[in-house]
């Protein structure tokens, strides 16, 4: 008996068809088969096109199962079927990627301004556009002394990390991806002279020669931390929490822990590498305060950046986060994405990331902290527009995670947690990682952040404004459209038809 | 406290005298739109040769004499917008210029003695802009060139940033002359945009100092160095300059890379 | 000051315009009405709904007293601000400001000026200059914020801002400038793109001492609003330039930068010019941008500011508006026209015009920059 029917259908176009095998060998998840001729196995269908991508005679499609239920606008098909397989297994349900459910975007209700007649716009392709960011601590005001007619600082030179372009690569475990997609985010970090995390799956040695652009992480499960790897990057991240699932540990199941892995992580091979929900050694701030200042002092004070969920209380957290000693705040919104989650922790719990960091770059001004450090956002960055909106609310930078994947192939099928993507993203099988070229990989993710850099400076031009710490908190240039005023108001922005002032 | 400006001018005849074939005009204290009414009547009713005196801030002026037989000369500093859309008369400045000169200009020829100020030569068309001194932003800005419509501005010192930005075709020219050593003949974002014309510069231009879209040449072919002297030649005769001296100095060519410079830029 | 409804439009009042300013360095008097008529003859550059001047030296009988000129929209507003006068400032002095009918102008406020000094009991435990300046900027801002129809114009000391709304000529000749003697004048004239405009909306801004004038509009304005309001100022006047008087006052005297790194934060040099700069002035440039990055004023800019030790113009960072300067012995001019200058000054000794970014400063008793 099928209680669950599958969620998409396969079909096969037997004319076109010319039986090369070439979805069959492609398909990660074994639902294809040739015999006579092509057979599905609609159940294992993961709706990820690769079949599609590389059929020659564009015979084949993927397409939403028609079965329908009755139409109920309370009691959704998933709902249903969710219901079907706990029943059958007990267990909780796991999904993959960020939080798919219809709950508003923010963004998608906020619209920039542009300049007219009183101010002029500043032509991106001729005239200078800068957007080179640096992160990191500032003091709050700098002394000076005269010295040979001018002057000269006598406070020291902040320990910042300069990025040409305000966008950064998320961190996203070696272990949740494959050695070749991790490979290509540090190659095109590099290029783009931006940053990447590591996320908790350690660095491979392989991988060291891009120290210079890689940021590494300290998680709850401490893989792979030991002093070499603590100084091979430019600074490293303390992981408090994760959009997609704020409060729970990661999971990555032994299934996807091959001998490098287990060599990266620095545990046994096919063991679940299950990272604890907290930190053992941080249990309130002031135990923060001590892990911060201990990675400094084995790193001779490389700076220091500490990610958290966007829960409700994400302002008091930042300031207490930067007051412990942190140089950045990464925030990750609850539409962040991940590689394998329960669906109600990744479909309940945290807020937006626009009025994350809306609420926390208030909340640090008014405390008169703001220059303790950045902020860097993260949850869902799906275009440039979302990247220049995010900046004006507050933002120093953000941090993409599945727009790069998705840079790389990714469908967004959200079956990383099977570790069978066809892709080669999101697996340890050697057949399927080797798919993916990094060298490929990272061209496309260069291509991807250099025409959101063109997008970028096309609308700061448009706003008159050459220099993205003119657009920095710059709520004055946003408006907001089929937003109610509460919300309006925790953003600090005004509702459209507002002028000026 | 008087007002600087007069709308109003009863009698022109305390204001206006002719010597010979000149028509010299007092324009002391004469609000713009009154005194080019003036000078246009002058011109339609056949007048060659006017002079202005005691000019200072006045806008717009020659703008609407549209004759390739009349010629202004102006006493004074002119208000903005000197030459602006005009089509072809001569005017001659002894003093500084403002901003916006010959603003898409479609023929003539304005002579500064004097420094000008920005976006001198907007969109300009044709005709011939030669200034003794400095001048400043984005000079040359957009000018166009169209079959024998070719413009031309020379400037005999130094020029700010963006100069020539967003070349569409005509000659850009910069001299340097009575420049300090120190001081650098022109500043950043040179030529940024060109997509036609050509920008000599009599001096050092670096690297950093160009837009993306800049190819750089030492050697200047016979023929286009042919086109340039004779060019320099008009112009050294109305500021008696001395030409052998200014050609002692070699000049570097800029042009432009290629007429689609934003070809891959975009994505279909 | 909590400003009635007749002229709260809830609208920005952004700065097209004209600047005239000129000062003497050896602080020889002029007339005020030099530069009305520079402005005069740029008169192009507005449109009649602004315009002020701010004079320095102009009130030698008071050397040492702060000079707040007031602006009432009715004698409750007068009656409530002189209630407040009397329990933080001794008055040594008041009169109406002296000011003439002019046809151009219909309706005004009521302008009254005050010589006073902060009480002593009131400044508690710093009674040094700085204490007394900081006392007067606090009083300063509770009576624009907090006492409606009233408006604290200027609070300087032997320095006035006479402002409103009207064409240059008309401004000028309301308030009898031409009566008064100062060894720096900077005048304004606006071209307000909301009508009708709002009598304390004219320039120049002040804060204390400080008067600055500004063309142009900064699209940056936001930011450099969420900025300034961490450090306790309030920007109440809807306009730009409102916020460029509190960063000033904010960076030169309170964060004490010295005046020529002020363009290195205003109009600050681009990185790929700081990157090639050598070890100590790249540090310096790199670290001025890293701290006071929300403090750059991005979009077209020309600033004139007067001080109690000079005068200095700057324009923005790839010169959006003009800026022409000039020198006759010991005086120095900046003006958005050269006619402008030459109208009161037909024979300059030099005239320039100043590079983006680029300050031009003059300063009492040490000679010209």
């Amino acid at each position: 008996m099928k209680m669950i029917q599958p969620d998409f259908r396969i079909e096969v176009d037997q004319d076109k068809c010319r039986k090369c095998g070439r979805c069959v060998f492609n398909c990660g998840f074994g639902a294809l088969e040739l015999k006579e001729r092509i057979i599905s196995d609609p159940e294992k269908c993961a709706g990820c096109h690769r079949c599609v991508t590389f059929c020659p005679e564009q015979a084949i499609n993927v397409e939403l199962n028609p079965l329908s239920f009755r139409p109920n606008d309370n009691w959704s098909p998933f709902l249903i079927k969710a219901i079907y397989k706990q029943a059958e297994s007990g267990g909780i349900l796991l999904s993959s990627m960020g939080n798919d459910k219809p709950y508003p975007i923010i963004n998608d209700h906020l619209l920039l301004d542009a300049c007219q007649v009183t101010n002029p716009s500043i032509d991106p392709l001729r005239e200078p556009m800068e957007l080179r960011t640096y992160l990191g601590r500032r003091p709050e005001k700098i002394d000076f002394e005269k010295n040979n007619g001018g002057f000269k600082m006598k406070t020291q030179a902040p320990n910042t990390l300069k990025v040409e372009v305000p966008v950064l690569f998320a961190p996203m475990s070696y272990g949740s991806i494959s050695y070749n997609a991790f490979q290509a985010l540090c190659m095109a970090a590099k290029e783009l002279d931006t940053l990447m995390y590591t996320g908790e799956g350690g660095l491979p040695k392989e991988l060291y020669p891009y120290g210079d652009h890689i940021l590494i992480q300290v998680a709850s499960g401490r893989f792979g931390v030991q002093s070499e790897y603590l100084n091979i990057g430019k600074g490293t991240q303390i992981k408090i929490g994760q959009g997609a699932k704020p409060g729970i540990g990661g999971h990555l199941p032994g299934e996807k822990i091959p001998r490098h892995i287990s060599e990266t992580r620095m545990i046994p091979e096919g063991t679940d590498a299950l990272s604890p929900a907290p930190q053992h050694d941080i249990y309130s701030i002031e135990d923060l305060r001590m892990l911060i200042y201990a990675l400094k002092e084995a790193t001779g004070y490389k700076p220091v950046c500490v990610k958290i969920a966007a829960v409700h209380n994400v302002g008091a957290i930042a300031s207490g986060i930067l007051r412990a000693g942190a140089d950045q705040i990464y925030i990750d919104g609850f539409r962040g994405g991940t590689g394998a989650a329960p669906f109600i922790t990744r479909d309940h719990l945290g807020i937006p990331i626009e009025i994350a960091v809306a609420v926390v770059d208030q909340r640090l001004r008014e405390e008169g902290i703001r220059h303790l450090g950045t902020i860097v956002a993260a949850g869902s960055v799906r275009s440039a527009a979302d990247v220049v909106k995010l900046i004006a609310l507050g933002a120093d930078a953000v941090a993409i995670g599945t727009a790069a994947l998705v840079a790389m192939g990714c469908h967004i099928c959200q079956k990383c947690h099977t570790g069978n993507c066809s892709w080669g993203i999101a697996t340890q099988r050697p057949e399927l990682v080797r798919r993916l070229d990094p060298e490929w990989g990272a061209e496309r993710l260069v291509n991807l952040v250099r025409g959101w850099e063109h997008e970028i400076k096309d609308v700061m031009g448009a706003m008159g404004i050459n220099a993205i710490e003119s657009l920095r908190g710059n709520r004055e240039r946003l408006r907001g459209l089929g937003l109610d005023s509460e919300t309006l108001h925790t953003l600090g922005v005004k509702a459209v038809g507002a002028s000026m002032g | 406290m008087e007002t600087a400006l007069n709308w109003e001018i009863d009698d022109w005849s305390d204001r206006i005298k002719t010597e010979g074939e000149k028509v010299i005009v007092d324009a002391g204290g004469v609000h713009y739109r009154t005194l080019n009414e003036k000078v246009r009547e002058l011109a339609n009713q056949g007048g060659k040769f006017i002079e202005l005196r005691n000019i200072n801030g006045q806008r717009y002026l020659g703008t609407g004499i549209n004759k390739k037989d009349v010629k202004i000369i102006i006493h004074g500093t002119p208000g903005n917008d000197l030459g602006a859309f005009m089509d072809g008369p001569r005017l001659e400045v002894f003093a500084n210029a403002q901003d916006a000169v010959c603003n898409t200009m479609n023929s003539g020829k304005v002579i500064v003695h004097g420094h000008a100020g920005d976006v001198l030569g907007y969109g300009m068309r044709g005709g011939k802009l030669y200034v003794r001194g400095n001048v400043g932003y984005r000079v040359g800005i957009h000018m166009k060139a169209y079959g024998s419509m070719v413009p031309a501005i020379v400037a005999g010192g130094t020029a700010g940033d963006f100069f020539g930005e967003y070349m569409a075709g005509g000659t850009l020219v910069l001299l340097g002359l009575g420049g300090k050593p120190e001081e650098r003949i022109v500043g950043d974002w040179v030529g940024t945009g060109i997509h036609g014309g050509v920008i000599y510069i009599r001096g050092e231009v670096l690297p950093h100092q160009l837009g993306k879209e800049v190819g750089v040449l030492e050697k200047i072919p016979e023929k286009e160095m042919a086109e340039l002297i004779a060019l320099l030649k008009d112009y050294c005769q109305e500021f008696k300059l001395d030409l052998d001296e200014i050609l002692e100095k070699p000049f570097l060519k800029l042009f432009p890379f290629t007429t689609r410079p934003y070809g891959k830029l975009y994505a279909y | 000051m909590n400003r009635s409804q007749s002229y709260d439009w809830g609208m920005h009042n952004p700065s097209g315009c004209g600047i005239s300013s000129l000062m003497s360095v050896k602080k020889n008097m002029f007339r005020g009405h030099l530069v009305v008529r520079s402005l005069d003859n740029m008169v192009e550059r507005g449109n009649g709904l602004g315009a002020g001047y701010a004079g320095y030296g102009i009130y030698p009988e008071h050397p040492d007293h702060y000079a707040l000129h007031l602006m009432f929209e009715d004698e409750d507003a007068k009656r409530f601000t002189e209630e407040y006068f009397s329990s933080h400032f001794k008055v040594f002095d008041d009169e109406p400001i002296p000011t003439r009918p002019v046809p151009g102008i219909r309706t005004a406020p009521i302008f009254h000026r005050y010589f006073a000094l902060p009480k002593e009991e009131s400044l508690g435990n710093d009674a040094s200059e700085r204490g007394a300046d900081e006392f007067v900027v606090n009083r300063v801002t509770e009576i624009n914020t907090n006492i409606k129809g009233a408006f604290v114009v200027s609070s300087g000391k032997n320095m006035g801002v006479f402002k409103g709304v009207g064409y240059p000529i008309d401004i000028g000749h309301f308030f009898e400038l031409e009566e008064y003697q100062g060894w720096c004048w900077i005048g304004h004239s606006r071209f307000p793109t909301n009508t009708p405009g709002w009598w304390g909306g004219a320039h120049p801004f002040t804060m204390l001492d400080t008067a600055i004038v500004h063309n142009g509009e900064i699209s940056s304005y936001g930011i450099n609003r969420r900025y300034i309001e961490m450090f306790g100022y309030r920007c109440t006047m809807m306009t730009d330039s409102e916020a460029i008087a509190y960063l000033f006052d904010f960076l030169h005297r309170k964060q004490r930068v010295p005046l020529p790194l002020i363009p290195a934060i205003f109009s600050s040099q681009f990185w790929n010019n700081i990157d090639m700069m050598d070890e100590e002035k790249k540090k310096l440039h790199l670290t001025l941008r890293q701290v006071y990055g929300p403090a750059l004023l991005n979009g077209p800019f020309a600033i004139v500011v007067g001080h109690r030790n000079g005068m200095f113009g700057l324009s923005d960072r790839v010169k959006l508006r003009p800026m022409i300067a000039a020198k006759k012995d010991d005086v120095l001019y900046i003006a958005s026209e050269e006619a402008g200058i030459r109208e009161i000054c037909p024979e300059p000794d030099t005239v320039w015009m100043p590079r983006a970014g680029e300050m031009v400063a003059g300063f009492y008793e040490e000679g010209l920059q």
